[in-house]
């Protein structure tokens, strides 16, 4: 209680204290949970960071910490940028929700931004990526390259999110081919290469011929590169070190444009609080290059795909589409709505296996 | 659920790979702890082993300097251990832990730059013929050369041991070191070439998991298999043949953990990845009811004026 208190008074400090400079660059603090140099999703989040600096040079200061694990520990982190005078704060995993939450509370004139999560506060906005619209891009190109009719799939947690990725790709690799099978393995991390390296071999070794991951590390391309006959796509980042093969093409997250808006916000005095969910359209998921390895007629195909998500003429959940157990979720022609969407724990018909709970 | 769509012979060829980091480092602290001397710095030698393995292979394009490299860097940092325990007679168990927790701070700082970089790739053993071979070909005959250098060095060890004198002099230093001083043995001389042993091999599987079996580098990307080494040897009852077998049983669960799960198998996967650690342990304590005990002297200091 005396902590709270004395965190909450120092707050207050900060807050006068940067009030009265107006002058004061705006810090802007970063919280990543793997490391700068993943070459994924951290990767990406960093370059977001490194756009703001360009944009607004002396007139932001940015600080970020990599490697914080989710959980307790990310809470001492948030705490202590907040305290060193941070006025805007994002924290770029799903597993800082609580924390974030927990810190804004104490912390009312320090606004925090929520990377894929659900909840908000006067001062925390969330904000994520369709990127389940580059699943349904990377399922189409699955489902036509596939010869085993067996893709692997790595997840990192049961969590909506990799969910939603699931559904996704496997909705529209069965539209091109009814005969494709998923196998999926939970990893359990978003960021540990060695068990990555692990599932991406068992899964080829039991036949999958493509390996999309929700997991952050090249790792899994390594394996299959060393593995032969076996297509990748770069998760969060583009990784076309491993193009052309066996990284065919990949989802890039772009998060500059979004930074920039929000640091000016907070410059301005205009920030407030919101849900913002953008998909390829508004360019915060980008499809990285479709390598010479995809045959003429399925790259065509996948642009289509991708354009079509883009102008809105297409939703990646388009019914019909039943649930798992066979139970109507979408009648035909109908949208999911993205409350559905954004609390998703259930597979569609054709996925096997059940979701870690 | 699937499960024929689990090939056993890629099954044991895989589970040969993900055993082969911790057979090096238990087969290191093995001879160790035959010495007398308790090093619980495995798990840091290990990770120090992996990434100077790691960034020697990427500044020289070569995986086999970068294996030198990484014994270079284990026994090095085991070096530090050795004096202090040696010569300044520090606890064992305090300095094997601090050992630890600076591998693993020392490696983060020195792999700053190699987070994210491709190394070059080890050339798999292909005999003609032989590699080609059903069944037999990618189980014996097409692995990486490290891989057999493991299984060779459990052997040696073993034969070393068992029938040579120098087995026998490191053996007597470690069931009674006054006993061996009094028979003009250099106690402090003996102990530190094995603590060094011991270190190399934690570097060489370090720098397994770093360029072969990821390949990547990352802080912390040992992930306790130093602990579990340490385990084994003494569930292994310090002999060479039973630390190869708790090795391949820890790595074949591992594997076969993954292998379920990609097959749909409804059991729980917080069940599957606890499987590796509880068998190994239940399978090993059932072996070692036999009654051979530890090294005598194991974890205690030597002084020759005491």
């Amino acid at each position: 209680m005396k902590l709270t208190n004395l965190m909450t008074s120092a707050a207050m400090a900060f807050g006068l204290a940067t009030a009265a400079l107006a002058d004061d660059p705006t810090k802007v603090g970063f919280v990543y949970v793997g490391p700068v140099g993943d070459g994924g999703w951290t990767y990406e989040h960093d370059q977001g960071r490194k756009a703001v600096v360009a944009e607004f040079g002396d007139k932001v200061e940015t600080v970020y910490v990599e490697n914080v694990a989710e959980g307790p520990d990310a809470e001492r982190v948030i705490t202590q940028m907040a305290l060193q005078g941070a006025d805007l704060i994002f924290t770029t995993s799903f597993g800082y929700m609580d924390p974030t939450i927990n810190v804004a509370a104490k912390f009312p004139n320090v606004r925090f931004e929520h990377a894929t999560g659900y909840k908000q506060a006067d001062n925390v906005a969330t904000y994520s990526a369709r990127f389940y619209e580059g699943r349904a891009v990377q399922g189409t190109i699955a489902g036509h390259m596939t010869k085993s009719n067996i893709v692997g799939y790595i997840g990192s947690y049961p969590i909506p999110e990799v969910i939603r990725g699931i559904n996704s790709a496997y909705i529209h690799a069965k539209k091109v081919n009814p005969d494709v099978e998923f196998k999926i393995v939970w990893a359990f991390t978003w960021f540990d290469p060695a068990k990555e390296a692990d599932a991406a071999k068992v899964l080829i070794e039991q036949g999958a011929d493509v390996i999309l991951q929700h997991t952050d590390s090249t790792a899994p391309q390594a394996a299959a590169q060393a593995a032969g006959n076996v297509i990748t796509f770069g998760q969060a980042s583009d990784m076309s070190e491993y193009g052309p093969l066996p990284r065919v093409s990949s989802i890039i997250d772009d998060w500059a444009p979004y930074y920039i808006a929000r640091t000016q916000a907070v410059m301005d005095g205009t920030w407030v609080s919101g849900n913002t969910w953008d998909g390829i359209g508004a360019g915060m998921v980008g499809i990285g290059e479709i390598s010479d390895a995809v045959p003429t007629d399925v790259k065509e195909a996948a642009l289509a795909m991708k354009a079509a998500l883009a102008d809105g003429s297409y939703h990646a959940f388009t019914g019909p589409i039943n649930k798992q157990d066979g139970s109507a979720w979408l009648a035909d022609g109908e949208v999911a709505d993205d409350g559905t969407l954004a609390g998703m724990s259930f597979y569609v018909e054709g996925i096997e296996g059940d979701i870690p709970q | 659920m699937d499960l024929s769509a689990i090939n056993p012979v890629l099954l044991i060829a895989s589970l040969m790979v993900a055993a082969t980091p911790l057979l090096f480092a238990a087969i290191g602290e093995l001879v160790v702890e035959k010495s007398g001397v308790l090093n619980l710095g495995v798990e840091g030698m290990m990770i120090i082993g992996a990434v100077a393995g790691f960034a020697t292979a990427v500044e020289t394009g070569s995986p086999m300097l970068g294996f030198v490299a990484a014994a270079g860097a284990g026994a090095g940092l085991s070096v530090l251990f050795a004096v202090l325990t040696q010569y300044a007679q520090a606890n064992q168990v305090a300095s094997g832990l601090s050992l630890t927790l600076f591998g693993l701070g020392l490696s983060a700082l020195m792999g700053q730059s190699y987070v994210g970089i491709k190394p070059p790739q080890m050339q798999k053993l292909d005999i003609p013929v032989l590699s080609d071979l059903p069944v037999v070909g990618p189980i014996l005959f097409g692995h990486d050369p490290l891989l057999y250098v493991a299984i060779a060095l459990i052997a040696a060890v073993w034969a070393v041991i068992k029938f040579s004198r120098i087995g026998l002099v490191l053996r007597a230093v470690g069931e009674n070191h006054d006993a061996a001083h009094a028979l003009g043995y250099k106690v402090v001389r003996i102990r530190i070439i094995a603590i060094m042993f011991g270190g190399g091999c934690a570097g060489l599987g370090g720098a397994y998991i770093s360029l072969i079996r990821v390949p990547q580098w990352t802080e912390g990307m040992t992930a306790g298999i130093g602990w579990i080494a340490l385990a084994l040897v003494v569930f292994a009852s310090w002999k060479p043949w039973r630390v190869l077998l708790g090795a391949y049983l820890f790595g074949g669960v591992t594997v076969v953990q993954l292998n379920l799960q990609a097959a749909g198998v409804a059991i729980p996967v917080e069940y599957l990845a606890m499987s590796p650690y509880l068998i190994t342990i239940l399978v090993l304590v059932i072996l070692s009811a036999d009654k051979s005990s530890a090294p005598a002297a194991l974890g205690r200091n030597f002084h020759a004026a005491r």
